[in-house]
């Protein structure tokens, strides 16, 4: 079972609607008897880091999510906010990470007229082999929907597996063992942010 | 580094999709779900969803169309028609969208945008200026779909709107809607050199050209397209089509 964790932040229906649309039945849950079935996990997210910590630790949510993603070993997915919570920290609050991953989150500098948040579609290149981006080699351009003020910068590189500029290079999306993040929407990005569900749901 | 994004703008009136010549004149389009469905297809970058009779009628956002219509847009969506509280657009965030559009109930009641931007982050908060030429005072901010006069002058408008909390601001020229005639530029940068956030030019663009133009002289950071994905051409019948990625990267100036 597909789980998508609703801990009360987060564009859940445009996941549960893509994944439909791939043909596979996910379920919206924030009940921890219920993420604890989970075979697959899909962390969602928009708003605070602190504010979103705080409601996983008040739903009762960390234990069985720490347990799925660090003894069960299930296929988990971070997105957006999501992502930065699989961090240790944010520079956006105090909170501590859910810590699945050797990073940490930043905050954009505002540069050469750069606006932060970071919004709109922008280009991704592959810094490391992944299962989540098979099938993007042939693909000249590959692009995302992106919408963020923070963004993250793994402390090893063997974990970057796509990079994007934004007056600075950051991780686009990550992998360490079965944890996977995405900075951007694929929820959002059409084609590709399809294919990247499809490989998620291969994983 | 970031793109311009082109945006359909898409008129609902009631459950169909209208095209309209200075906010009159409407004619049908098609279907809401099957035209997402087309622009999926085409990859655009992001889609706006108006409906122009919410406010008039005094309706709230019709959640059962905005449900229909997220489930069919893989690309990040906006609508705005008849939002006049936080409850409100937190229905149609709910549903899908990633970012409400207001407008009248902004005139009506300033703070509710700085309400909005509290409570879901100004970046999904987009103020659409709709301004017309008034016959004595030069342009002004209308409200109700374009026939409530606010005596406002629309550069006023959008640095009040961005200290309220404003993420974005859709300019649209009513004389110019629908026309094909090109986007109002000197409105367009008038406006954009007032503000520090996103203006989005909308109204009047008729060729691909006139995306660049509002871009590169009006100084706008996306454009929003009507007529040109709609109809095949002026004065022909309905095609929805989007602009070819290279022709409009070379216009726009992205390689």
């Amino acid at each position: 079972m597909i789980v998508i964790v609703d801990y009360g932040m987060g564009n859940l229906e445009s996941i549960r609607n893509m994944l439909r649309r791939i043909g596979a039945r996910a379920e919206v849950t924030g009940d921890p008897e219920q993420v604890a079935r989970a075979t697959r996990i899909v962390l969602p997210g928009v708003g605070a880091f602190d504010a979103a910590m705080k409601r996983i630790d008040e739903a009762g949510l960390r234990d069985v999510l720490d347990h799925k993603a660090l003894v069960d070993r299930i296929p988990c997915l971070g997105i957006c906010l999501g992502m930065q919570l699989l961090t240790r920290g944010s520079q956006e609050g105090k909170q501590r990470g859910l810590g699945w991953i050797a990073a940490s989150t930043y905050r954009f500098q505002p540069t050469d007229g750069l606006k932060v948040p970071h919004m709109g579609w922008n280009l991704v290149h592959r810094s490391g082999a992944s299962p989540l981006t098979v099938n993007f080699e042939h693909e000249d351009e590959v692009r995302f929907y992106f919408v963020h003020s923070y963004y993250v910068r793994v402390d090893d590189e063997r974990h970057s597996i796509l990079k994007a500029n934004y007056g600075v290079e950051f991780d686009a999306a990550v992998q360490q063992d079965n944890i996977f993040g995405a900075q951007f929407h694929p929820e959002k990005s059409h084609r590709f942010g399809m294919r990247m569900f499809q490989n998620f749901l291969e994983v | 580094m970031l793109r311009p994004r082109v945006i359909p703008a898409l008129l609902l009136r009631h459950e169909a999709l209208v095209k309209t010549v200075r906010f009159g004149r409407f004619e049908y389009v098609g279907d809401p779900a099957n035209t997402c469905r087309i622009f999926n297809e085409l990859e655009v970058d992001e889609l706006v969803f108006l409906d122009i009779l919410a406010s008039r009628e005094g309706r709230a956002p019709n959640l059962k169309v905005l449900s229909e219509i997220a489930a069919e847009c893989f690309m990040p969506i906006s609508y705005g028609g008849g939002i006049s509280s936080v409850e409100a657009a937190g229905e149609v965030l709910k549903s899908g969208f990633e970012k409400v559009v207001v407008n009248t109930a902004a005139l009506d009641r300033p703070e509710l945008v700085t309400e909005l931007a509290r409570a879901f982050g100004s970046q999904s908060v987009i103020v659409s200026i709709d301004v017309k030429e008034g016959w004595l005072r030069g342009q002004e901010c209308r409200g109700m779909a374009g026939r409530r006069s606010t005596g406002r002058a629309p550069v006023d408008w959008a640095r009040q709107l961005e200290e309220l909390g404003a993420g974005e601001i859709l300019l649209t020229s009513i004389d110019r809607e629908g026309t094909w005639g090109g986007l109002d530029l000197e409105l367009t940068r008038t406006v954009a050199d007032a503000v520090s956030v996103p203006v989005v030019a909308h109204g009047g663009v008729g060729r691909v050209e006139d995306i660049a133009l509002g871009i590169k002289e009006g100084g706008a950071s996306a454009v929003a397209v009507g007529s040109l994905v709609v109809f095949q051409k002026q004065g022909m019948g309905v095609l929805v089509n989007f602009p070819d990625k290279d022709a409009l990267g070379e216009a726009v100036g992205w390689r």
